[in-house]
């Protein structure tokens, strides 16, 4: 299952990087390596076997519904790259 | 008086705190005096901290003072590796696109090693956001190895590593998500132990992979992991993982020996073709020396673990492609400039911030969960975990512990793997199934190879820590492990006194 270039860059899209030819170029080769390693477990035959998501399972986990402080707005804006009236400040999005 | 912290332990601090013989202050000094010497050629450190540390000694010599019971940790010059979160800070993650990010909040566990005690001295190097065996993969340059600075630390907790085995500080914590403490404790010489997955709280520390990432202790000693264990193993309810037990005391069963207890070398993992025939040698050694000393080894195989690699490469990239999603050029970290527009912002702030192992598993995550490709991928690998799981239940049916090297081969040059990314991913041949199964495995030294450490790696079944870190311990006393490296005892020489 070789990953096309198109699909390199579908993915890069996917993923919100913004790639050169060059880098789109050399990650197609490097995932391809890597992808064949996967290969051996992608042909398994591993219908009946469940899968698992945490290997140990805590479910249902709800703490008490205690107020206590969160981190202030001063705080949570301090690593702001730009911010303006207390809020994160953004390009213009959409058309 | 000139005190050398790599002749120093936990136990040694705390009483000659309280007897007056040093005060944290000089403690603290001491490891910074150590930092000054080796670093600029170990480069252990992102970022030394020496106010936090002279702040938190201040406390420790008021408590000695006022003759107050003193904490476990007391004065004990500790360092985080730069993924955990410390308020007064930067929390980099060795990586460009968080260069400048300032903490906001403390991990728990970096809390709780201050709340016992301990002296932050700093914030230590990493392969970015932990993507890496070698720590080469930082954006400030690789750590290098004390012992033998041509080579790597192993990684990706290098800093945390190599900071130990330098003297640099006495503990430090590193988190593992496929062998990320183990496989450079083997590499530096150190006790490196990653915890049952939810016995330490990953609140505060930046995410890898949420199912399998575990924060854990290095040290010099087996004890001293013991004691970092009792420190930081917790409950925490800002950790939905968080395991709910009642606390342990990881020292008090150290020295109850080996008699009748069942250990396993896993023959078919030893039997790697990629493993250096005099690593395997010295681990063969360590078991039969178990043996002499009461315990019943025998053989076991695990064979679907050869199947873990590819699982984790998938399950790895896979959640680290969604949790480093968050970071976009709005909240925190780089931000391109005169973005156009938002996905402008987006493509352009991530393409430049992350480093290439950080894109490279981001794109394979990403690939790894698009649609077509998810049960292929994902969901395959999901059921290879069971399968693994599977394997560890059998063994532990007649096994106390289970035995590997560490890792296959001892310390690497720098720059001998960087230009090929699955040979690198083979360094953690034999730690990764531990995560995907979620168990308890330590590393612990069992002698050289041309004068390099060699790691044994231990692992219990779930909640056994007191168990593998018990036979740590009868393998440290058996092998009598010189853990202090040639640069380091040279340093030591020079300058004559040491505190003993």
């Amino acid at each position: 299952m070789a990953i096309s270039e198109e699909q390199v860059r579908h993915v890069a899209m996917l993923a919100r990087l913004g790639l050169t030819d060059e880098q789109i170029s050399s990650l197609g080769h490097e995932l391809n390596d890597i992808l064949l390693q996967v290969e051996k477990i992608s042909a398994l035959d591993l219908a009946d076997v469940e899968p698992t998501a945490h290997a140990v399972a805590v479910t249902n986990v709800a703490r008490d519904d205690v107020v206590k402080p969160g981190l202030s707005r001063e705080d949570a804006l301090r690593n702001a790259p730009e911010q303006q009236d207390g809020a994160f400040l953004i390009p213009k999005f959409g058309g | 008086m000139t005190i050398d912290l790599s002749t120093l332990n936990v136990s040694r601090i705390r009483d000659g705190l309280s007897k007056r013989e040093f005060t944290a202050r000089e403690l603290a000094d001491a490891a910074f005096d150590r930092i000054d010497a080796v670093d600029a050629e170990v480069h252990s450190f992102n970022q030394v901290t020496r106010e936090l540390a002279h702040a938190a000694a201040q406390r420790v010599d008021e408590m000695v003072c006022a003759g107050d019971p003193l904490p476990p940790l007391a004065g004990v010059p500790v360092a985080f590796k730069d993924n955990m979160n410390l308020v007064g800070t930067r929390t980099t993650c060795s990586s460009r696109i968080l260069e400048n990010y300032e903490s906001v909040y403390d991990c728990t566990a970096v809390r709780r090693m201050l709340d016992a005690g301990a002296l932050p001295v700093g914030k230590c190097n990493m392969d970015e956001f932990a993507f890496g065996s070698s720590t080469e993969n930082s954006a400030f340059g690789p750590t290098r190895n004390p012992w033998d600075l041509e080579r790597v630390p192993g990684g990706s907790s290098g800093g945390s590593a190599a900071a130990v085995a330098a003297g640099e500080a006495v503990l430090s914590l590193g988190s593992d998500t496929g062998g990320s403490i183990r496989q450079p404790g083997a590499l530096t010489g150190t006790v490196a132990m990653k915890p049952t997955y939810g016995r330490v709280s990953r609140y505060g520390i930046v995410a890898f992979a949420s199912s399998l990432d575990q924060i854990g202790p290095f040290s010099k000693t087996v004890e001293e992991c013991a004691q970092t264990m009792n420190v930081i193993c917790a409950h925490d309810d800002m950790d939905a993982t968080s395991v709910d037990r009642p606390a342990e005391d990881f020292t008090a069963h150290l020295r109850d020996g080996v008699k009748g207890l069942r250990i396993g070398l896993v023959s078919d993992l030893l039997a790697l073709e990629g493993c250096d025939p005099a690593v395997r040698e010295r681990v063969v050694e360590t078991a039969e020396a178990l043996a002499k000393q009461g315990a019943e080894v025998g053989e076991v195989a695990l064979p679907s673990t050869q199947y873990g690699l590819p699982a984790y490469y998938i399950i790895g990239p896979a959640e680290a492609s969604s949790n480093l999603a968050r970071f976009d050029g709005i909240r925190y970290g780089h931000r391109a400039e005169d973005a156009e527009d938002v996905m402008d912002l987006y493509l352009r702030s991530r393409a430049e911030g992350f480093g290439p192992e950080s894109i490279r598993r981001i794109m394979l995550g990403t690939y790894a969960l698009s649609a077509g490709y998810y049960d292929a991928y994902y969901g395959q690998a999901q059921k290879v975990r069971t399968l693994i799981i599977r394997d560890f239940e059998r063994a532990f049916a007649d096994f106390d512990v289970l035995l590997t090297p560490t890792s296959p081969t001892t310390a690497f040059k720098i720059g001998e793997k960087a230009a090929d990314p699955v040979a690198m991913y083979l360094s953690d041949v034999y730690t990764i199934p531990v995560n995907l199964a979620g168990i308890p495995a330590v590393s612990v030294p069992c002698g050289h190879v041309d004068g390099l450490p060699v790691g044994l790696q231990i692992m219990g079944t779930h909640f056994a820590e007191s168990t593998i870190l018990r036979v740590a311990h009868a393998v440290e006393v058996a092998t009598g492990f010189e853990s202090i490296p040639p640069m380091v005892q040279r340093l030591g020489e020079r300058r004559g006194a040491i505190v003993a």
